[in-house]
């Protein structure tokens, strides 16, 4: 049955992609060409009844942390060399894991430098759902 | 238009979608106009009931369809039809809604496209509802709605279908335990009843006799923080005595057929926990005895996983431990049956490593949270 996966984009941290060039050293060309690739991506799974939500995140965050009672919160960064930077996800509702590894093989074939694949590395996490009511 | 109107209005869905496909609309033109109709009959109704409903929702879903076909090349050929079309007979409306369940389950559905279409056509509810029950975005649901009636599109409204399909769909739509508005347990009795209604076949009865006995535990199975309650632990009291006998009534009629099948054996299952006043009354003999007519009739894995539970009950941990031995590691649970167990044979350490295991497993919010529960509980008890 169906279940929720986020794929999740992670700019460092996993291991390197295949074609590993910044994107700003990509032609305006191949940058304009990732982004149509990305939208159609998300055009399709409306399409195919698979969409759930889809967005991109500012490179640059602030660390956020209580500081005890009738302080106002600690703040840090942002870092310029933060290890794991997430750049955005998609939320797939699908009919297999199978499936989901699937739609993220694909999202990992958006053009980069060169037109070429970029063979990003995406992480595909389930979302826990609620309880089913038969369990014995 | 109260609830009890509103169920009473949505029941009437398939009867008037199998009309107007008997009049030459095609079933995704129908099921649209019917939708339409019922948005209408909410407006209206409240303060303008009609004395014939039915009557009602078919002129007015009529009218829809041929609005909506007027701008279709093929109107006229569809007006033809309708004046050819003899008035509907007395078995009609029966057959309809039956049909209309084996087309939104039709095999070559998948189960999500299955349980949405079934939801619409069958249900009466609407995509919106029904997208906030699975939490999609509406323009998603309409989406698999859409595709599911193009995949059906070519099979003939009058062929037979096959009632295990049917019954599938509803077992998901109920324990798949989504909550928001809708009430997704109390929707599928409503459509297995409605089924109930329409054909006479065991394991619908079996079914339906499932979905009642757990309904009935629903006020115990969670606290008012969203937590689990483990059937050991409810409060009985709580139990809905009400469908507890509605229940007990349908299996034992059904029973008595001698055909059984694997509904039945669930539901037979849930009657004998409904019959213990406290869990130590529990008669898990009998109840290990289901759960070999279970695995035999369904050879699951994760039937069998259940009867190694019901095994610890009726001969003891040890004996529990055994038949857990047997089966396949990697099974969902796994590690949380083997940690019960273990804990029941004294086995702390082990049982309270299995817990954090478990929980690390689990696939949903609430069973992991029981699960990291018990692995400190066992963790705290083993400091103090």
């Amino acid at each position: 049955m169906m279940a929720k996966y986020l794929l999740l984009k992670h700019y460092r941290g996993g291991p390197t992609p295949v074609n590993d060039v910044p994107m700003e050293a990509w032609t305006e060309e191949e940058i304009a060409a990732h982004m149509r690739y990305m939208h159609e991506f998300a055009a399709r799974l409306e399409g195919t009844g698979e969409f759930v939500d889809g967005q991109a995140l500012s490179l640059e965050g602030t660390f956020v942390r209580y500081d005890g009672e009738g302080r106002p919160p600690v703040t840090d960064g942002p870092f310029a060399e933060t290890k794991d930077l997430i750049a955005g996800w998609f939320v797939i509702d699908v009919d297999s894991y199978d499936r989901a590894v699937e739609l993220a093989g694909e999202l990992s074939a958006a053009p980069g430098a060169g037109g070429k694949p970029i063979h990003e590395w995406l992480e595909v996490r389930p979302f826990l759902t609620a309880p089913p009511i038969v369990t014995e | 238009v109260t609830s009890v109107e509103e169920h009473r209005l949505r029941a009437l869905t398939p009867s008037v979608i199998g009309v107007l496909v008997r009049r030459g609309a095609d079933f995704a033109a129908a099921e649209d106009a019917v939708q339409d109709a019922l948005v209408e009959a909410v407006r209206l109704w409240a303060t303008e009931p009609p004395r014939d409903p039915k009557g009602w929702l078919v002129t007015v879903a009529w009218r829809k369809f041929l609005d909506a076909s007027r701008a279709d090349a093929s109107r006229r050929r569809r007006e033809e039809l309708a004046e050819e079309q003899p008035a509907p007979g007395p078995g009609a409306s029966v057959d309809d809604t039956l049909q209309l369940y084996f087309l939104c389950a039709h095999p070559s559905l998948t189960p999500a496209s299955a349980v949405a279409l079934t939801l619409r056509a069958v249900g009466g509810l609407s995509t919106r509802q029904i997208a906030q029950a699975y939490l999609v975005p509406e323009a998603t649901m309409a989406q698999r709605i859409s595709r599911a009636k193009k995949t059906v599109s070519d099979v003939r409204f009058d062929q037979p279908g096959d009632v295990a399909t049917v019954l599938r769909v509803l077992y998901l739509v109920f324990n798949e335990g989504y909550s928001g508005d809708l009430d997704l347990a109390a929707e599928a009795i409503r459509l297995t009843r409605q089924l109930a209604a329409v054909i006479d076949h065991e394991e619908v009865a079996g079914l339906l006799a499932l979905m009642l006995l757990h309904h009935a535990r629903r006020s115990a199975r969670t606290r008012a923080d969203g937590s689990l309650v483990p059937l050991a632990q409810q409060d009985r009291n709580l139990w809905d005595t009400r469908l507890i006998a509605e229940g007990v009534e349908v299996l034992q009629t059904v029973l008595a057929r001698d055909r059984i099948g694997e509904f039945q054996a669930q539901a037979a299952i849930a009657a004998l926990h409904a019959d213990a006043r406290t869990a130590e009354e529990t008669d898990w003999v009998q109840i290990v005895g289901w759960y070999d007519e279970l695995v035999r009739l369904t050879d699951s894995p994760v039937v069998r996983l259940n009867r190694a539970v019901a095994v610890g009950e009726a001969d003891g941990p040890r004996a529990g431990l055994a038949a857990v031995a047997k089966l396949d590691p990697t099974l969902p649970r796994h590690a949380a049956v083997a940690a019960y167990l273990h804990e029941r044979d004294g086995d702390v350490a082990i049982a309270a490593r299995l817990y954090a295991e478990a929980a690390r497993q689990a696939s949903n919010i609430q069973e992991r949270d029981h699960l990291t529960r018990q692995a400190a509980r066992l963790n705290d008890g083993r400091r103090g």
